[in-house]
Order: C-alpha cells, then sequence, then structure tokens
C-alpha cells in the first residue's frame, strides 16, 4: 500500500518523531544544571544532608 | 506476634482528658468506609462462584470489620489531640508505621527465603511437591518471587521511604490513619496474593500473577502511599528535594504505572475470581515486560538506589561523593530503563527492531548503573576503616558491589547473541539471584540494621558480632548459589544447542535435566545458608527491640499547655 502524505499523517509523524529531539534537549538541560558552576555550593550542602539532621 | 505497644509509643504527658474529644473526618470516613466493604464483601461470599473467591472476600470481611474495630478502639485510647507535628520545635516524627513495615519486611522475609528453599529442594528432589496441587513448584514458585520482591522488598521500601521523608524534610509524614491504611493494607494485599497463589488464583503474568480484585485493592493502598509521601515533601521544612526522595518517588508513581498498564483485565463476574487480560498475543507479552523489566528497574533499582543515597552516607558518616553525579544518575536512569523490556522478548514474536532497541537501551544502562555503583561506593572515601570494624556498611557496600556485577552481567545478557545461549537457562536464574540476593538483599539487610535501632530507639544493635555471622554465612550462600546457576546454566545453553556430525540433536531434553542435577544441590545449599543469615538477623533485631539499651535522649519538655 503507498503512503499517502496527508496533514493527518503528518501531524502523528511528527508528534511521534518530536520525542526524541525533546528528550535529548530535556537530558542535556539537565547536565547542564547538574555542571552549573553557580549550583555548586547548594549541591554539596545537599550531599551531607542525611549528617544535618535532627 | 508482637503486642501493640511495640509499634505504638504511648505518650502519657501529652495526655488532656479535660479536652473535649470528637472523631476526626479521617476517623469517622474511613471507619465508614470499611463497614460498607464488610457489608458488601459478606454479600460477595455468599454469592461467590468458586471457593478462592468465597474465602477471599470472608477475609476481606473479616479484615474490614477489624479495621473498624482497631479505628474505634485507637479513638478511645487516644488524647483528645492528635499527635503535634513539632515538639519543641522539633519535628515530631511518626514511628508507628515505620515500625510496623520493618517487623513486616522481616517475617515476609524469612517465609520467602524459606519457599524458595522448598522450591530449589524440590528441583532437585522432585517428590518433595508431594503430589498435592497446594504445594506444586508452579504454585509456590510465584509465592516465593511475590514474597521477597513485593513483600519483603516492598516492606522494606514503605519503612525505609517514611523514615527517610520525614528526615530529609524535617517533617512529621502526612496523614493520620493513611500511613496506616498504606502499610497494612499493602500487608493485607500481600496475604490475599500469596494464600491466592496456593489456592490457583492467578492471572498468569509473571510478577504481576495476583487476580483483578487484588489489583484493584493494590491500586487503592499505593495511591494513598503516593499521596502521604507527596504530602510529607510538599509541607517539607528542608527547601531542598534531596536525592533519595526523587528516588523513592520515581519508585511510587512508576509502579502505579506499570500496575495500571499491565493489568486492565475483564473478570468473568464481579463474584469471580478468574479474568481475561484486555489484549492478547505479542501485545500482552509486550506490555508484561515493559511491565516487568521496569519493575525491576523502578522497585528492585530505582528504590534501593534511594535507600544506598541515604544509609550508605548516614552509617559511612560521609558526604555523597558527588551530588552532581547522583542527578545524572537519577535522571539517566528514568530515561534509559524504561525502553528495556523487549530484551526479555528476543527471538519471538514481537518485532526485530522492537528486539534491538530494547537491547540498545539495555547496553546504555551500563552508564548509570555504574555512575551510580561509583557515586556509592566513592561515599566511603575517607572512611575505609570502617569496613573493618562496621558489618552493617559492610553489608551496604558489598550490595553495592553486587548492585554493579549484576547491572554488568544484565546489559550483556541482553545482547541478542548471547541471549541465544542465556535465554531460558538457568544463567538468568542465576543473574536475576545476584541482583535480588546480593544487592536488594544485603541493602535491605544493612537498611533494617540501621532502622530498626533508630526506629525503636535504642543505642545500637544487640550484636555487631552477629551482623558479622550473617554477613558471612549469607555471602556464602549467594556464591554457592550465583556460581551454581552459571556454571548449570551455560551447561544446560550449549547442551541444547549441541548437534551431531548429521545434524540431529546431540542431546535429549532430559539429559539436559540429569545434567543439572548436582548444581541444584549447590543451589538449594547456598539458598539454606541465605535463610540461616535472615533468621541469625531476625534474632539480632528481636533483641534489638526487646533488650536494647535505650538512647539516651535530649529531656522532652513539657508541653507549654501543661
Amino acid at each position: 500500500m503507498k503512503a499517502i502524505l496527508t496533514l493527518d499523517n503528518l501531524a502523528s509523524g511528527l508528534v511521534t518523531t518530536i520525542w526524541t529531539p525533546v528528550f535529548i534537549a530535556i537530558f542535556l538541560a539537565i547536565i547542564a544544571y547538574a555542571f552549573w558552576p553557580r549550583n555548586k555550593a547548594a549541591f554539596d550542602q545537599a550531599a551531607r544532608l542525611p549528617l544535618r539532621e535532627e | 506476634m508482637v503486642s501493640g505497644d511495640v509499634f505504638f509509643q504511648r505518650d502519657s504527658a501529652m495526655h488532656q482528658p479535660s479536652l473535649s474529644k470528637s472523631m476526626t473526618t479521617g476517623e469517622s470516613g474511613l471507619a465508614l468506609v470499611f463497614a460498607v466493604t464488610a457489608f458488601l464483601c459478606v454479600i460477595a461470599s455468599a454469592k461467590a462462584l468458586d471457593a478462592p473467591f468465597a474465602f477471599h472476600a470472608a477475609l476481606s470481611a473479616a479484615a474490614s470489620l477489624t479495621a473498624v474495630f482497631c479505628i474505634i478502639n485507637r479513638y478511645f485510647d487516644r488524647p483528645a489531640e492528635l499527635p503535634p507535628a513539632e515538639i519543641n520545635g522539633r519535628p515530631n516524627y511518626n514511628m508507628g508505621p515505620i515500625k510496623f513495615s520493618s517487623f513486616m519486611a522481616m517475617f515476609w522475609g524469612i517465609a520467602g527465603f524459606l519457599v524458595g528453599l522448598i522450591i530449589a529442594s524440590q528441583l532437585a528432589w522432585p517428590a518433595l511437591n508431594f503430589d498435592l496441587p497446594w504445594t506444586s513448584f508452579g504454585r509456590l514458585r510465584p509465592l516465593h518471587t511475590s514474597a521477597v520482591i513485593f513483600a519483603f522488598g516492598g516492606n522494606v521500601l514503605i519503612a525505609t521511604s517514611f523514615y527517610v521523608v520525614q528526615k530529609t524534610c524535617r517533617v512529621r509524614l502526612a496523614g493520620d490513619l493513611a500511613p496506616w491504611f498504606v502499610v497494612v493494607g499493602y500487608n493485607f494485599f500481600i496475604l490475599i496474593a500469596g494464600t491466592g497463589y496456593l489456592l490457583g488464583v492467578t492471572q498468569s503474568k509473571e510478577y504481576a500473577e495476583p487476580e483483578w480484585y487484588a489489583d484493584i485493592w493494590l491500586t487503592i493502598v499505593w495511591v494513598t502511599y503516593l499521596l502521604v509521601f507527596l504530602g510529607t515533601i510538599i509541607k517539607r521544612k528542608e527547601p531542598h528535594i534531596f536525592v533519595a526522595n526523587w528516588f523513592y518517588l520515581a519508585f511510587i508513581v512508576t509502579i502505579a504505572v506499570l500496575h495500571l498498564g499491565n493489568n486492565p483485565a475483564l473478570p468473568v463476574s464481579v463474584f469471580g475470581s478468574k479474568s481475561y487480560v484486555a489484549w492478547g498475543g505479542i501485545q500482552d507479552a509486550m506490555f508484561q515486560w515493559w511491565y516487568g523489566h521496569n519493575a525491576v528497574g523502578f522497585f528492585l533499582t530505582a528504590g534501593f538506589l534511594a535507600i544506598m543515597y541515604y544509609f550508605i552516607p548516614k552509617r559511612a558518616e560521609r558526604p555523597i561523593y558527588s551530588y552532581r553525579l547522583s542527578i545524572i544518575h537519577f535522571w539517566a536512569l528514568i530515561f534509559l530503563y524504561i525502553w528495556a523490556g523487549p530484551h526479555h522478548l528476543h527471538y519471538t514474536a514481537l518485532p526485530d527492531w522492537t528486539q534491538t532497541l530494547g537491547m540498545t537501551f539495555s547496553i546504555m544502562l551500563w552508564m548509570p548503573s555504574w555512575g551510580g555503583m561509583i557515586n556509592g561506593l566513592m561515599t566511603l572515601s575517607g572512611a575505609w576503616d570502617k569496613l573493618r570494624t562496621d558489618p552493617v556498611l559492610r553489608m551496604l557496600v558489598v550490595s553495592v558491589a553486587f548492585y554493579g556485577m549484576s547491572t554488568f552481567e544484565g546489559p550483556m545478557m541482553s545482547i541478542k547473541v548471547v541471549n541465544s545461549l542465556s535465554h531460558y537457562t538457568d544463567w538468568t536464574i542465576g543473574h536475576v539471584h545476584s541482583g535480588a540476593l546480593g544487592w536488594v538483599g544485603f541493602v535491605s539487610f544493612g537498611a533494617l540494621y540501621c532502622l530498626v535501632p533508630w526506629a525503636w530507639n535504642r543505642k545500637g544493635l544487640y550484636s555487631l558480632k552477629l551482623v558479622n555471622w550473617h554477613f558471612w554465612i549469607a555471602t556464602l550462600g549467594i556464591v554457592l548459589y550465583i556460581s551454581a546457576m552459571w556454571v548449570s546454566g551455560i551447561l544446560q545453553g550449549l547442551m541444547w544447542r549441541a548437534y551431531t556430525s548429521l545434524g540431529f540433536l546431540e542431546y535429549s531434553f532430559i539429559e539436559t535435566v540429569e545434567a543439572m542435577h548436582p548444581f541444584y544441590i549447590i543451589r538449594a545449599a547456598g539458598g539454606g545458608l541465605f535463610l540461616i543469615g535472615a533468621l541469625i538477623m531476625a534474632f539480632n533485631l528481636w533483641m534489638t527491640v526487646r533488650v536494647g539499651e535505650q538512647e539516651i535522649q535530649i529531656p522532652v519538655a513539657l508541653q507549654p499547655a501543661e
């Protein structure tokens, strides 16, 4: 069967494909957040969190 | 059985009989709901189409009535005011449900290991099936897997998550009856599921065997669990949400999604135990292993990694090696695990590209798994000497080593050519148990050894020497178990694929079974040692609670009202 390009399957194709770049972008943003120099102090504090509870 | 006061610490200083007392909406509402449930269950029991359903309905009716009694009894026993969220500016942590879950974890752990030993012995000596339906391997096997994963592991996760979320948020657990509903309701689910297996009630999906009514009950309990956990995080005093809470939350949310995704089924009758799944064929297989592998990823991995990220720093008295790595570890694990399921269906009717996708994502999982392992182990830097003196810490650290080992082995086995040798053989069983006994088992034991003295307010464990004995006996048991299964599995796989020069299969199936016999005996011996270790542990924890020295606390001053 020949695939016919309609607005409908273009849209569904786009929706199913778009997740890959979206997920990659989100993941890269998370890595940037983790390595952002300004966050270092807060993360060093958080790493000690179990040790300074009451 | 333990008497009630082991779990409830009644604080007589807070008793103020002069205040007028009334039931909370939760108390009256829940008592009413259980009363109605009891009534409906009696009807269901009377109209039941099969005996196991009648039994389960009657059990539910009895449990509902007990719940009504307990709620009303607690109301009469308690002071007019509910326990305060803070005493003298310090959080008044809720330890009751944690104690209950810890106790049940130890109970189900021993039950589950014992059933494991029985079925291992059945494989070595089939006469032990006793030719009875209730004791046959087919019914005891899901009893073993559910008891160790969901009953033992589940109770450990609930107990530790309720503890960690309170401590790292510096706030009392959300809800009054809700945490009790979660811990007792979850264990009632286990009871229904386990007795169902023995009576032949199953929907025949691996690790999702409970039938439709048990599934509905678990959904209610699990949503409550999520609400209690989220409610505690929302009212936190600590601005940052600690990484362990992220892992716990991922575990709770994902298990809810998996449970709902894999279990849509249509009961034959609302008065019968049998149901049929909503979809069949390869769709069902794919859904089942999407569920099955993510149960490994989010129940047996994410949940227990939360334990690693809290209990190892706490016990070693060292900060997490790299908090940055823990963030990347978390998100990489979340993004990758969900795709790995198809590796359970290599060389089946599942489309080839899906199999390759599953394999590729499984291999990529090497990175977050080893990143997490390195983060756990390196937390010990500056405190390695403690491994020599503290057997509890040693147990936790060895569990992380087993995590690294089994998460190396798993991706390797997901490679299609390796899988063509390993699949359907004992190698899989060996792999699963290096993860289950070594990683999940040891990290749970380590966590319980920490948690019991903390929750019961004891100075320390009854005996560190006994922990040492437990450690070495259980380690020896694991080594016997997994090495026997490796040899047996590879032997089995090679015998299955051996051809003669004329192109015939070289071995009949029964010859491969015969070849495995000695390894089955070694495996049962290993399981027996693991069980002995757990019995030593249960004795040690029991003595810790019974005769352990009370931790000297900063005296809690009287409340302002007095």
